[in-house]
């Protein structure tokens, strides 16, 4: 079949919503983006551990500390479900994880920004989780099958996760007055790093329109951030906090929340490596991975003494 | 009651303990699936030290001594101090590299082990209910942690030279698991702490055999922690652990 052919059916195929499964043939560049982003979306999870992870130790109750573990270890699991899903496409684990240690593969800028205090643990929740599940609520229904599938598992913790946020912070936020000021000031660091989390604007975005029509992204930017924007307002409220964004307010005619401008500067120099914690992330990442070689190179030695011993007990019997 | 009481945050500080120090793997262990294994078995360690923290707790506000402020599972685990803490030493050093960490969690669930199929005979209905619940994560423990030190001492040159230097740092705080404590005795009348002994070093020598590692010799043995004399590392511990109910007095969670 020519190609231009093959094109065709595959966007028929898309347009009838038809799953693309990983044996299917597919645009190169279908592939090509489908690997980046689910790889980022991998990378992402694995990097977030590392903001979290660094409240364990202090989780100020038994039970936080619970909570915020396993937390932590569904992320892990998060990783490892997105990691398998993008090796359906032709591309290991093990070099997806170079490209992350390199430099060369992004992951979310947000795990760029530093948790300060506890009730950070709550902002991420609330906040980080709550535009990420956004983002994966719509994935649930990307063209690409291992890539929806695991989306189906994965929002279903992060629906979770985002409640347990928002409720550490109900109790900061009727807690002494020390702890409403750790709430809100949580709530003002993360609010423009969340928006941010969204993604240049439509009108800058180069990706979008070829995965719009690939349906691997069925929104645009612009709209989910819109979505998170309306629904976090209304949810602040609850919490007696406020946004800081004196450009918010509610707009009738739109029925959205009209909202300030974002520091596309800062967001930029974020994604090119000068956040807080750009290099701290990364090598934390690298340090755990190189001080892993030995661990994983005597798994594999092992492995192999038993495959040689078990083959030869084979033998004996035969 | 006092005994029951000490004996119970003797094995909840043990849990704990242990639990911090492990918990310290997670987002940085060496492979994605063992960051998740090492993080579960974190997980059951907590809920451990909850049950015997919460146990506590009701025995110390049934009590005469009992104060207006109640016991909770969290005052036990953040307003106690060094002294007052009873885990075992073992739970309390650094973790180290991968071999020392998987052949200490080895050597404690082996005996953990051991020490919980006698707690579910003992006449006391509450730590043998707890007991019963944490016998099966501990079976897993053990198989995990079996596992790695028979791939560790069967694997590579450096693996077993890592794992050896492990046995050397670790040999001297296993005796404590058998020396019981004034209180341990008292709780326990039935327990023969020598025969608990020698089934731990009967397993622990048949893993030893499988990855060709050997068992020291007998020789001396450090112990303190089941009456609150701690190694330096402790104190850390427990500043980290308490830092926010420290900083906050009273607030809620």
């Amino acid at each position: 079949m020519e190609l231009i052919d093959l094109e065709k059916k595959f966007q028929e195929k898309i347009d009838k919503e038809i799953k693309i499964e990983p044996l299917d043939w597919m645009p190169e560049a279908y592939r090509k983006t489908n690997v980046r982003q689910i790889s980022q979306h991998a990378h992402s999870e694995i990097v977030g551990m590392l903001p979290e992870g660094n409240w364990i130790s202090r989780a100020p109750s038994l039970k936080r500390k619970a909570i915020l573990i396993a937390k932590v270890q569904d992320e892990a699991g998060h990783g490892l479900y997105l990691y398998s899903a993008a090796e359906t496409l032709g591309t290991s684990r093990e070099q997806m994880i170079d490209d992350l240690h390199s430099g060369k593969a992004k992951y979310s800028s947000i795990f760029n920004y530093p948790t300060l205090t506890w009730a950070d643990m709550g902002a991420v929740g609330w906040l980080v989780d709550g535009a990420a599940i956004l983002n994966q609520v719509m994935l649930c229904r990307t063209s690409y099958g291992p890539y929806a599938r695991a989306m189906v598992r994965i929002c279903k913790e992060e629906s979770f996760h985002q409640r347990q946020g928002f409720e550490s912070l109900i109790v900061l936020s009727k807690g002494t007055a020390e702890q409403k000021a750790m709430c809100q000031d949580a709530i003002n660091r993360w609010w423009w790093p969340s928006l941010m989390m969204f993604g240049p604007k439509d009108s800058e975005s180069t990706n979008s329109d070829q995965s719009m029509k690939w349906k691997i992204k069925r929104k645009t930017n612009d709209e989910l951030r819109q979505n998170f924007v309306d629904m976090i307002a209304e949810q602040v409220k609850l919490l007696g906090m406020t946004l800081p964004d004196p450009d918010l307010k509610w707009n009738e005619a739109t029925k959205h929340y009209d909202f300030g401008e974002i520091n596309w500067e800062e967001f930029w120099n974020v994604v090119k490596g000068n956040g807080p914690c750009n290099r701290q992330r990364l090598e934390a990442r690298n340090k755990a991975h190189k001080e892993g070689d030995w661990v994983r190179a005597a798994a594999l030695a092992h492995a192999e003494k038993r495959k040689n011993k078990l083959a030869k007990q084979d033998l004996a019997v035969a | 009651m006092d005994q029951l009481i000490t004996y119970s945050l003797h094995l909840a500080d043990t849990t704990l303990i242990l639990a911090q120090r492990n918990a310290e793997w997670c987002a940085h262990g060496p492979i994605l699936e063992q960051d998740i294994a090492i993080t579960n078995i974190t997980l059951d360690l907590i809920g451990q030290s909850r049950n015997f923290y919460q146990y506590a707790a009701t025995l110390i506000n049934q009590s005469a001594e009992a104060v207006a402020e109640p016991a909770t599972e969290d005052s036990l685990a953040y307003l106690r101090t060094e002294r007052e803490y009873k885990n075992l030493l073992i739970t309390e050093l650094p973790n180290g590299d991968w071999a020392n960490t998987i052949l200490r969690q080895f050597f404690f669930s082996v005996f953990q082990f051991g020490l919980l199929e006698q707690l579910q005979k003992g006449s006391d209905a509450q730590l043998a209910a707890i007991a019963e619940k944490s016998i099966k994560e501990t079976t897993y423990h053990v198989k995990w942690s079996s596992e790695w030190v028979i791939r560790l001492g069967d694997g590579t040159e450096e693996s077993h030279q890592r794992m050896i230097n492990a046995i050397h740092n670790l040999w001297t705080y296993t005796g404590e698991f058998f020396i019981p404590a004034v209180y341990e005795k008292d709780v326990l009348p039935h327990v023969d702490f020598d025969a608990l002994k020698s089934a731990w070093l009967e397993k622990i020598t048949e893993i030893f055999t499988e990855a060709t590692l050997s068992v020291p010799p007998a020789s001396f043995m450090q112990t303190g922690g089941k009456t609150g004399h701690h190694t330096e590392h402790l104190g850390f511990i427990l500043t980290d652990l308490q830092h926010l109910q420290k900083t906050y007095p009273g607030a809620e969670w």
